[in-house]
């Protein structure tokens, strides 16, 4: 091709752009560069995602500049101190830094909201596609349990769970770090009560999914039924649960909060932005610094959370097909 | 001549319970397939062709479907007895099926590749590599061109003729002994028509496989099949040779169905015949021969009973009380 149009012989009109076999054929996008290209459309969404990555950093990357000992390290003789070049975000009721405290506690909060949702996703993936795919008295079965859930208010049952669980389960040493064992609580009950809406949104996706043509067509060629839920239908159902999958960890981290303020959650010495909270009820209008940090922080990091979510579920809906 | 036999069914009841009654969709039938050979199966729509295919290969829904009788004997093991797992061993790598819509008969999430490998994966356990190599062969046989390239596609991409090779590649895909094609040439234009009938009958003979062909095109049935069974309600009214069927029909309602097709060689300035009425509700138990409302020669014995199928010649059965040819009853 080029050496003719170099010959002089074919040479176009000067102006006439040369277009190279490359040009004149657009090799048809992925899926994945279709979802990324609305995805980057999306300003709140990706202004959600550099906020969530600025937060992980500052929750992950603090503690290279903070030890844990600094976090949990009382000093009465400063209480209570507003902020300062020593403190920046001041000291709490029993003196420890709450700059160093944001940080730990954060790491706390977000793995909480991610093993939730991974406890979330588990449960009410697996109750959701059983449902929608078997039917029947299985089905009947399980959405009645579904149901059963949601009647029951979520913050009195978790409160329920966490009373009765919170002091059943001793410290875990991980890392060379001593965790409450509340944490693991924590992240059970969340995820124990959170499932159902999950649940009914795979059911109603399988519902409709599995009466397609293509899972007749696949059962014709001898697929196994596992192989129809997890390879076949599970991949048709994914927008959503990753949508929802992402929400719920902002759910996770709000709940947590919840818990935990009201003196049910993460036990101290842990500090989650939840728990830190709570000591700052006494003390909203004299000392705002204590729960000005962890509370912006955990604002901030569902503000970004969802809008991420909102992002993605205009994303990775194939019927969009604004560019 | 039993020997030959790939695939017996005998009187083969199919329904299915629905909130309005009971759908009588197939009624005992009875067929047989032989080795390497080509059936078609014609009638209406919502004659139970394709109930009958899919009750053999047992892809009825139950409930509400349900196999109310019959056996269905591929190479001796009666498929209608085995176990949900025994017979996914047997879909796909023994008996494959076309669907009639290419269009909603792959997953929109999953390339061609993966797909078509499915049942390589499945029922050969092949490697990657393997897997890959043989679906590149099967969508050169099916004449696709740049089989590489087009197994990244997803079906999207494909036209609807493509992806009717892609899906008869895939039926191929572990050279079954039957193919069972679901009126495959429905959803395509004529001349895609042609090229897939030429396709499966090329492929048919270099694979020495037996083809089961569901159509209500005569036309194709012809072309395609060495015999042919003509339904109707749910019942088999007529088997016959080919060119037995076309030159000498024994059964009334064959002979109203040929007598509606269009002709070439007829002078064109007249309605097509039609036949007067609709066909039976399938939700009312059949007694006599479920073509009585519309044939012309109907008396009181079709009402109560309905006719066995006769032999009225080598391989050619009816099922009607009357010879038509002698118009004497039986």
């Amino acid at each position: 091709m080029k050496n003719v149009a170099e010959s002089g012989l074919l040479q176009p009109k000067p102006g006439i752009p040369i277009l190279s076999p490359d040009e004149l054929e657009t090799p048809p996008l992925s899926l994945g560069q279709l979802t990324w290209r609305r995805f980057r459309r999306h300003r709140m969404a990706i202004f959600g995602s550099v906020t969530l990555f600025l937060i992980i950093i500052y929750a992950f990357g603090g503690m290279l500049v903070f030890s844990e000992a600094d976090a949990n390290r009382t000093d009465t003789g400063n209480a209570l101190q507003p902020p300062s070049r020593e403190h920046p975000y001041g000291t709490d009721t029993i003196g420890r830094d709450i700059l160093a405290r944001t940080i730990y506690g954060g790491q706390i909060s977000i793995i909480i909201g991610l093993t939730a949702m991974v406890m979330e996703v588990i449960l009410g993936v697996s109750i959701g596609s059983i449902a929608g795919f078997f039917g029947g008295k299985i089905d009947s079965f399980l959405m009645r349990m579904t149901e059963a859930m949601l009647i029951i208010p979520q913050i009195f049952l978790l409160l329920v769970i966490a009373r009765i669980w919170a002091q059943s389960i001793p410290n875990l040493k991980l890392m060379g770090r001593t965790f409450s064992g509340s944490v693991l609580v924590i992240v059970f009950v969340i995820g124990i009560t959170s499932w159902p809406y999950l649940a009914r949104i795979v059911r109603a996706q399988f519902l409709s999914v599995k009466e397609n043509d293509y899972i007749l067509a696949a059962r014709a060629t001898g697929t196994s039924t596992r192989d129809i839920i997890i390879r076949h239908i599970l991949p048709n159902s994914s927008a959503p649960i990753i949508v929802s999958a992402t929400l719920s960890v902002a759910a996770a981290i709000t709940l947590e909060a919840y818990i935990s303020f009201l003196g049910l959650g993460v036990r101290p010495p842990t500090a989650t932005w939840g728990n830190m909270l709570e000591g700052a009820y006494n003390y909203i209008e004299t000392a705002w610094w204590l729960w000005f940090f962890p509370g912006m922080l955990i604002a901030l990091t569902v503000l970004s959370i969802n809008f991420l979510g909102d992002g993605l579920r205009d994303a990775l809906d194939p019927h969009s097909r604004a560019a | 001549m039993k020997q030959e036999r790939i695939l017996e069914v005998n009187d083969l009841r199919t329904r299915f319970h629905i909130a309005e009654g009971t759908v009588y969709a197939v009624n005992g039938v009875s067929f047989h397939l032989n080795h390497g050979e080509a059936i078609g199966v014609v009638g209406e729509s919502g004659c139970g062709k394709s109930v009958t295919m899919m009750s053999i290969m047992r892809l009825i829904p139950i409930p509400p479907g349900e196999i109310a009788s019959g056996q269905a004997l591929y190479e001796g093991r009666d498929l209608l007895k085995l176990s949900e797992s025994e017979m996914e061993d047997i879909r796909g790598k023994d008996i494959a099926m076309v669907f009639q819509d290419p269009m909603t008969a792959f997953n929109p999430v999953l390339t061609i590749g993966r797909q078509l490998g499915e049942p390589l994966r499945v029922h050969l356990g092949l490697s990657k590599e393997k897997i890959n190599q043989r679906s590149i062969e099967l969508l050169e046989q099916v004449g696709i061109s740049d089989p590489p390239q087009h197994l990244l596609d997803y079906p999207h991409q494909f036209s609807g003729g493509m992806r009717q090779r892609a899906m008869i590649a895939m039926a191929l895909a572990c050279s079954p002994s039957i193919l069972i094609a679901d009126e495959p040439t429905t959803a395509l234009d004529v001349t895609i028509q042609a090229q897939i009938v030429e396709l499966v009958l090329r492929i048919r003979e270099q694979m020495n496989m037996a083809v089961i062909w569901i159509t209500h095109d005569l036309g194709v049935v012809a072309e395609i099949a060495e015999r042919v069974l003509v339904m109707y309600a749910g019942f088999i009214v007529e088997e016959a040779i080919v060119d037995d069927l076309y030159g000498d029909p024994r059964h009334p309602y064959t002979q109203a169905l040929l007598a509606a097709l269009p002709r070439v060689d007829k002078r064109r300035d007249k309605r097509l015949q039609s036949i007067p009425g609709a066909p039976p509700n399938l939700l009312v138990a059949p007694t006599g021969c479920p073509f009585v409302q519309r044939c012309q020669f109907s008396f009181d014995r079709c009402r109560g009973e309905m006719p066995p199928l006769f032999q009225v010649g080598v391989n050619h059965r009816a099922a009607c009380w009357l010879d038509v040819i002698t118009g004497k009853e039986r």
